[in-house]
Parts: structure tokens; C-alpha cells; sequence
């Protein structure tokens, strides 16, 4: 179960925030909301429309894939201080993975649609989220990167020699 | 006792198998003793050339505890002929040793700094001997972290080890994953994450790294990104070692000779090598 509370000064504690401006500060604050999530629920569903973003506060989210008859697969665990979600920022704008609570976890929800808007109508303030995404959008494809490299596999001297 | 030395560099001496432990599906770990007796010195980091007898010699780095110098223990993963023919040895078998050989870890050296140890996969194995010697000591360094990857969480090596390592109150040891199934409950993503999270004062700190050159190189450019200093960064590098003493040049890499000059290098003194993918 997702529960709402209500915002309080931790909005101002989250890196992602750190060094913004006052203006896009004050229309982030305007679309956020404070949440927890409870172990084993989903934040949210492959397929749904990405209407939110998030930033961990505490607690640990897993983004996952689901196959018929096998266990999900955990692409990658996100942790406090990091952002879950930018599949609101690329049309269609539905979610391409599930995210489920590992344990209990806090976080701010950002109404993104309500973003979207203002950055369609501001594009300063459009630029400023941008800049803040695409470095951990960048990481986060670097890591997926090494991953997929599958390094710790069978080296490729494997059946020689050694 | 007194220390086991061959007077010949290129001689094998003998040693018998005491025990094998199967650590994953495809490494295992080798305790062995000198058939003449005596005790085996070594610095963590160092390797021994490893001979099964009629099949092959292959570098493999120590992974005991350097303060026990009565048992000589390396894990192996099977790559290739050599390793896993020696993975079908038992105990009671004999074994070829030569060595100990190339450069240690600079553990002393960072007395006083934040000791960092990152490892990736099988690299733990060459970094556990530091980890012992570290923990041995532990009062003389600031706060100790050990950051380990795999592949997932049925590859994880040593785990019980990094288990024991955890529950201690003076170290922290953060275990991450490739790719895990809905079961795991501790972390998915690669190793470099770790370093980000890891707190540490980068202008006082040492970091250790073992583990698939890819992956190491990833996990300096992250150090670097943290402030940590060039020459505080080691890394561990795997070259074709065939002599072991310098001689034959199977192993150089640009003006070094691994088995010699390494296989632990201080990152700064090979900086520039590490992104020349011809060497």
C-alpha cells in the first residue's frame, strides 16, 4: 500500500535539490508530496502511465522485469538519495519497469504531468530538470553498460591454456 | 621450522594437498603444505606459479592469511586445461610450487589513511590476504570498507567471510550484484555504485582493487571522481605470466614486466597503459 503524507522540510534535504534555484525549487515543491512505501509493494507497474517521479529519502527499491513462470528479475536496486523514474520524461510516458519496495522506504513523489506542463511553458525551468536527469540517466546507462558485459562471466580466455 | 626456498627460481617444489574446498561451481580453494616441511612466507598480493604435474603451470595469487605461514592457500577458478585439472585434484595429491613472486599490497603503507578494498568477482581472492592483514591491525587505520561485486548472489565468493567481516563493528562491507531474482534482498548494480555510497574522506584514504580489468578501470575513474589521489589507488593486473622471475617477457606491459614489476601497481605509475587495449 502507497500512503501519503504530508510534505514537510525533508524536500529541502535531497541532493537533487541541492544548488537549485529558487524558482524551479518553488514549482518542484508545488508538485511534491511525501510517501512510503511498504516492503514488497509496488511503487509502481510496468505498462502504467509514469504520472510520478521519485527521490529516495530511506529504504530501497528494486526495479524489476517479470517473465511468465519465473521468478522477477532485479535489474538494479535504487537506495536513498537516488531518483526512481524518467519514463515520464519520453513519450508514451508509461512505466517500462516495476519498482517494488525491498523493505519500508520514504520518499517524495513529484507529480510529473504537472512538470511537463511547466516545462513545456518554461524552458529554462525545462532546462534546469533536464540537466539534473540526464547525468543520472547517463550513469545509470553506463551501469547497465558494465552489466550487460557480464564481467565476472567466464573470461574470454576460458577453454585455453590457463 | 625454517622457510621454504628453492635455490633454483625455475623449480617446483612439491606439495601436498590437505584439504579442497569447493567455493562455487567453478572455483575452489587449495590448502597445501610443503612436503619437505618448513614454512611459506608471503606478502598479500604476491602469487605462486602453480604446476600440475604432466599437464601445466599457471599464476595463481595467494589467498591465505599472510600471519599463518604454515598453510599455503590459493583459490582457482577453472578457465582453462591447467585449472581444471587442478580442480580435479583431491586431497593427498601433490602439487608444484614456485614462488612466492611480484609485488604485495601497500597495506602498511596506509597506516593512518581510509582503507578502501574493492573487488569484483574472483578478485576477492588476492585481496583476502590485505583484508586479513588489515583487520589484524585494524587500529592503525581509519574506517575500513570492503566492496565486493558478483555476478549474482550464488556467485558471491567467501561469503560466509564477508558475512563475518559485516558483523563486525569496524568495518563496513557493501556486497552488490549484477543480476539477482526477486528472492535477493540486498543489492543489484555494478560495484563502481558502491564507491559513491561508501563513506570515506578521499584526501585520507587508500584503495585496494582486484577484479576484470574493465570493471577496475570503471572503479578508479569513480575514485578519481571521489578526490581519491592516483598514487593512493593499486590495482592487481593479470598478465600472461610464464616465468615468474622477469626473465622471459611473456608478461610485459609497456616498460613493466608483471610477474616482476606486479602484479600490484600503483595506478599513477600506470595510468597511461591501462586505457591501451593493444597491451
Amino acid at each position: 500500500m502507497v500512503r501519503t503524507e504530508g510534505l514537510g522540510r525533508v524536500i529541502d534535504e535531497h541532493p537533487f535539490f541541492q544548488g537549485i534555484d529558487g524558482k524551479l525549487r518553488a514549482v518542484l515543491a508545488g508538485c511534491a508530496t511525501n510517501q512510503r512505501v511498504e516492503a514488497g509493494d509496488y511503487l509502481f507497474r510496468q505498462g502504467a502511465p509514469a504520472e510520478h517521479f521519485y527521490l529516495l529519502r530511506r529504504g530501497k527499491i528494486a526495479i524489476e522485469i517479470h517473465a511468465p513462470a519465473r521468478p522477477p528479475i532485479i535489474v538494479e536496486t535504487v537506495v536513498e538519495d537516488d531518483i526512481v523514474g524518467w519514463s515520464w520524461l519520453v513519450p508514451p510516458y508509461r512505466w517500462a519497469f516495476d519498482a517494488r519496495a525491498m523493505e519500508l522506504t520514504r520518499l517524495i513523489a513529484l507529480d510529473a504531468v504537472c512538470l511537463r506542463r511547466k516545462m513545456e511553458e518554461d524552458a529554462e525551468l525545462g532546462f534546469e530538470v533536464m540537466r539534473r536527469f540526464v547525468p543520472v540517466i547517463a550513469h545509470r546507462l553506463d551501469s547497465t553498460r558494465l552489466q550487460v558485459l557480464d564481467l565476472y562471466g567466464p573470461p574470454p580466455g576460458a577453454g585455453g591454456r590457463a | 621450522m625454517t622457510a621454504i626456498l628453492s635455490s633454483d627460481p625455475m623449480l617446483p617444489l612439491p606439495f601436498r594437498i590437505e584439504r579442497v574446498k569447493r567455493e562455487l561451481s567453478d572455483t575452489f580453494t587449495l590448502e597445501l603444505r610443503p612436503e619437505a616441511g618448513g614454512r611459506f612466507a608471503f606478502a598479500p598480493g604476491q602469487f605462486n606459479m602453480l604446476y600440475v604435474f604432466g599437464v601445466g603451470e599457471v599464476p595463481i595469487s595467494i589467498s591465505g592469511d599472510p600471519a599463518d605461514d604454515s598453510v599455503l592457500v590459493h583459490t582457482i577458478r577453472s578457465v582453462g586445461t591447467v585449472t581444471r585439472a587442478m580442480g580435479e585434484l583431491e586431497a593427498g595429491n601433490a602439487i608444484g610450487v614456485r614462488g612466492p613472486y611480484g609485488t604485495g599490497w601497500p597495506v602498511e603503507s596506509a597506516f593512518g589513511d581510509d582503507l578502501v578494498i574493492i573487488a569484483g568477482g574472483v578478485g576477492l581472492a588476492p585481496l583476502r590476504p590485505a583484508i586479513y592483514q588489515a583487520l589484524a591491525q585494524r587500529e592503525k587505520f581509519g574506517k575500513v570498507l570492503i566492496l565486493y561485486g558478483a555476478r549474482t548472489p550464488e556467485d558471491i565468493l567467501f561469503k560466509k567471510e564477508l558475512e563475518k567481516w559485516r558483523g563486525r563493528f569496524d568495518v563496513d562491507v557493501l556486497v552488490t550484484v549484477d543480476r539477482a531474482t526477486g528472492r535477493w534482498g540486498g543489492t543489484v548494480g555494478v560495484v563502481t555504485n558502491l564507491i559513491n555510497r561508501g563513506g570515506f574522506d578521499h584526501m585520507h584514504t587508500t584503495a585496494l582493487v582486484c577484479g576484470p580489468e574493465v570493471m577496475m578501470r570503471y572503479a578508479v575513474q569513480a575514485l578519481e571522481k571521489r578526490g581519491v589521489a592516483t598514487d593512493k589507488i593499486h590495482l592487481s593486473v593479470e598478465r600472461n605470466m610464464k616465468c615468474g622471475v622477469g626473465t622471459c617477457g611473456h608478461c610485459q606491459w609497456g616498460p613493466h614486466v608483471t610477474c616482476r614489476d606486479g602484479p600490484v601497481f600503483r595506478y599513477r605509475d600506470v595510468a597511461a597503459l591501462v586505457p591501451i587495449w593493444e597491451l
